[in-house]
Parts: structure tokens; sequence; C-alpha cells
């Protein structure tokens, strides 16, 4: 199922990103365990949650993941063998140096973090390195995102929308993002784990 | 290799600085071409370039651009805990001082501001408090003064003064009218309101408390290095420098100027 060239491009990119909305946090479950320990290249969580509380996704994985998991501070290094996570009420961007910023800006597609913010952002920093990861949502934040991430030649996998929880995200980024990979979440996780193992 | 939009930023933003002398060159970059892209639709021109040619000519059109690229979102008492920590462990700290200064750094449009002169109100310390809001954002700083805000906020508002700790119901501290909750003048007697930029202007006043909260994740590591480096300045020994929940004294140089006081909640004391 996976062309040579996406072959390629999972094992030479630079950073793994991951978002969706509802039903995002249970195809976590499935997904970041095939995270290995020492990561090759760092993994980037945007998930949707409420604002007003501090996102317990941390505590959630970090029992569950060999690999470290954290939420970054402003302007921490984007380090390798490290799930990070976007905390809640903030944007999470990624910058050239490789470095996070965050911002309060006003939401985008009524989301703060926004995955279309991180992975326009993400595109910019990192170019054709990237591999992203859309999966279940009811909203299409993401799919603008995934198009910018495609565009400047990123490789862009959407779980398939017949095994995800909500549709709508997924069916948008596969119609305005046209991804290189539509699969389930157990492909999913071992495309991750190719993408971040060592080589 | 620089993309013509990478040029076109900064050609924009060193256009801004020598025009208005307002330094945009060292902010976060990522979020800044983001709201650098928003405003050039909403301003209505196709490219960075022809935002450029507008705002050079019209200072009005520069005073349009400049609520796109000053982000003003702000709360009442936001991160409820951080207020609480203040009540609870600054405030037994700033009793010993006969005359308390507070400078409350990037002050949008006053909702951080109102938020300590209530607990500072609550507490007894008022009326010997002076406090110094500031921000470069003229627009932002004429509604601090008015401290006027839709009503529509005002629930949150209740709700986050509650989980600080407030002493009694926020109703006591605003009328409201047509639409809109009018904080009480008293609360704002002792505030100098005024126009001051941590990216071009030096200290300006000796404080026991700095509160910079949410503006320096705006900034890139240098220039966060030189706002920190006002700050440390202006406050006195055993001063109290408060930060956004998620900026830190972590990645700085400044680091080693300061002690942890409450950190978890972004409290540090100035050596
Ligand atoms: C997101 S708001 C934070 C408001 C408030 N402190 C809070 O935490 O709710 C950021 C503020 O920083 C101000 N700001 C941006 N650059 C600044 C600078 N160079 N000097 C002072 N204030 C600045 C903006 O105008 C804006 O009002």
């Amino acid at each position: 199922m996976l062309g040579a060239d996406s072959a390629v491009r999972l094992t030479s990119s630079e950073a793994v990103l991951i978002a969706g909305s509802a039903g995002a946090v249970d195809a976590l479950r499935q997904l970041l365990p095939a995270v290995p320990k020492d990561a090759r290249i760092p993994v980037v969580v945007v998930v949707h949650l409420p604002p007003n509380r501090p996102s317990l996704l941390p505590e959630l994985f970090a029992p569950r993941c060999a690999a470290r998991v954290r939420e970054p501070q402003d302007k921490e290094p984007v380090s390798a063998g490290t799930i990070w996570f976007a905390p809640s009420n903030y944007h999470l961007l990624l910058e050239r140096d490789r470095t996070f910023s965050l911002s309060v800006d006003a939401p985008v597609n009524f989301s703060r973090p926004s995955i279309d913010v991180l992975f326009e952002s993400a595109a910019d920093a990192f170019g054709s390195t990237l591999c992203a990861v859309l999966l279940t949502g009811a909203n299409q934040d993401g799919s603008l995102g995934a198009s910018a991430i495609r565009r400047e030649g990123g490789l862009v996998i959407v779980q398939d929308p017949s095994t995800a929880e909500a549709v709508q995200m997924p069916s948008a980024a596969i119609s305005r993002a046209s991804p290189q990979i539509i699969a389930s979440l157990p492909e999913i996780a071992d495309l991750i784990h190719q993408a971040t193992k060592a080589p | 290799m620089q993309t013509a939009e990478d040029l076109e930023i900064r050609l924009l933003l060193d256009a801004i600085f020598l025009r208005y002398h307002y330094d945009f060159r060292s902010y976060s970059p990522a979020s800044l071409k983001r709201r650098l892209n928003v405003a050039k639709l909403q301003m209505g021109t196709t490219t960075l370039s022809g935002l450029q040619d507008l705002v050079l000519r019209d200072p009005a059109r520069f005073a349009q651009l400049l609520q796109f690229v000053t982000v003003q979102v702000s709360d009442m008492f936001r991160d409820p805990s951080f207020f609480a920590a203040f009540r609870e462990k600054v405030v037994p700290e700033l009793f010993t001082y006969p005359s308390i200064r507070i400078w409350v750094a990037g002050c949008s449009s006053g909702e951080e501001l109102y938020s300590y002169a209530i607990l500072l109100r609550e507490e007894g310390l008022l009326e010997r408090t002076t406090l110094y809001a500031t921000d470069i954002n003229p627009e932002a700083l004429r509604k601090a003064e008015l401290g006027l805000y839709g009503i529509d906020r005002v629930q949150a508002f209740t709700e986050n003064h509650r989980l600080a700790g407030g002493k009694c119901s926020l109703s006591e501290y605003y009328t409201a009218a047509y639409g809109s909750a009018t904080f009480d003048r008293t609360l704002r007697k002792n505030v100098v309101f005024s126009d001051h930029s941590l990216a071009t202007d030096s200290v300006f006043a000796e404080v026991q408390l700095v509160s910079c909260r949410n503006v320096l994740i705006y900034f890139d590591r240098t220039l966060q290095e030189r706002a920190l480096g006002l700050m440390k300045d202006s406050l006195c020994r055993r001063g109290f420098l408060g930060l956004g929940s998620k900026e830190s004294l972590m990645f700085t140089e400044h680091a080693s100027a300061f002690r942890d006081f409450a950190a978890g909640e972004r409290w540090y004391q100035r050596c």
C-alpha cells in the first residue's frame, strides 16, 4: 500500500504531527504507543479540548508511551525522543529555528489550539521533511494546514473516514488536501513506528 | 533560501520601524507571519508589498494594521490559580512596603490591571499602591482607561474571580448598563497609563512587582532577553515577577537573577 516515494518521505521526515478532534483521544491510544523510546524525531500532537482546564493528555499518555511525553514551554527546542502535546487554550506553532512558539491569538476554526495553525507553521518551518497525520474529528480544522504541507512537499496521512468516530475532519482533508495515504488506525500506527524508529 | 514572502515581511517590518518607530523585527516569526497575512486580506491587499505601500503612506492604515499585529486577547483573572498565588503568597510580602509600585507590562485593554486592582482592594493594599499600566497599542490603552467591557464577558470574569479566591461578588466592582459593564473608577485612581514598548523603550520606574503575561510569547529569544532585562532592572531587590502560564525563565540568560517563588504559577523573585 505504501509507494516507494512515500516510504522515503516517511524515513526522511524530521517531525511527525498528529492531530484530531472528536474521538481523537481514543485513536491516540492506538497510535502513540507505536513511538519508540528513543524516537529519531519529535512527535507533536494537537487535540481539540475544552479551553478552561489544563489538558490532562500528558498524564493520560505518559504511562502508555515508551517515549517521553510533555507539554512545551514557549521557545523550547523541538527535540527528538519526545511526544509533545499542545497545551489547552494556546495555539502551538513551530519556528524555523526548530523551537516551539505559543500564542493566544484568537481561536481559528473555533479552536485554540488549532490544527491549521500548527500545520501551516510547520509546513513553513520544515518544508518537505514533514509527516502529518489527521484523525477523526467533527469539524474541518486541519484541512487547510494539510494542503499547505502537501504544497511544500510533505507527507499527509489521513484516517480512513469509514474507520473514524467522526468523519467530517478526515473527509474534508481528503477532498481539500489530496493526502498521499488514507489508512486505518493500525496501519497508521505502523507508519508512525517506521517514521520514528531508529534507522 | 528566502522566499519572496520572507523578503516582503522583512521589508514591511523595516518600513514600519523607519516610518513609525514600532519595532516588530524580533517578534516570533511564525505567528507574526500569520497575523500579517490575515491583515493583508482584511485590509484589502493581495500582497504584503501592497500592504507596505498602504501603511507607509497613511498613518490611519498603520493604526489599523497595529490592531492585527498586536494581539488584543485578554481576560480578567486569566489562570485563576496564578492570581490565587498572588493573593496567598505575594500579597503578604508586599504588606511590608509602606508604598507599593506595580508595573503591568503589555496590559492590553486592562483586564489584567483591574484584576490586580480588585485583589489589592480586597486585601486593603490598593490605597497605597501605584500601578503603571503600559502597552504599545493606543487603542487598547484607551479601552483600559475606560474600564468598559461587554456584558457577555462578565460571567467568565466572575467565575475566574471566584476561583482566584475573590472575597465578594465581582458585581461589587462594576455597574451594568446598555450591554456593558463599567468598572468602578476608584479602582484606577492610582493607575498611570502609558505608551511603553518593551522592544524600544528603557526602564521607566523602580517597582516591587512586574506582571508581564502572554507578551513574551510574541517575542523571539533575543527580544525576550531584552524585555526581561528591562523588567529585571526595574525591580527592586526581592521584587516579584509574574509571567504567563506557558512562559518561564528556563531558556533565558536572566534566570540566575531570579529565584523561584511560586514557579508552578510563574511567580519569580528578584535575587
Ligand atoms: C495577548 S495580550 C496580553 C494581555 C494581558 N497581559 C493578558 O495576559 O491577558 C499581549 C499584549 O502585549 C502588547 N505588546 C505587544 N508588543 C509589545 C511591546 N513591544 N511592548 C509592550 N507591549 C507589547 C500587545 O499590544 C497586547 O496588548
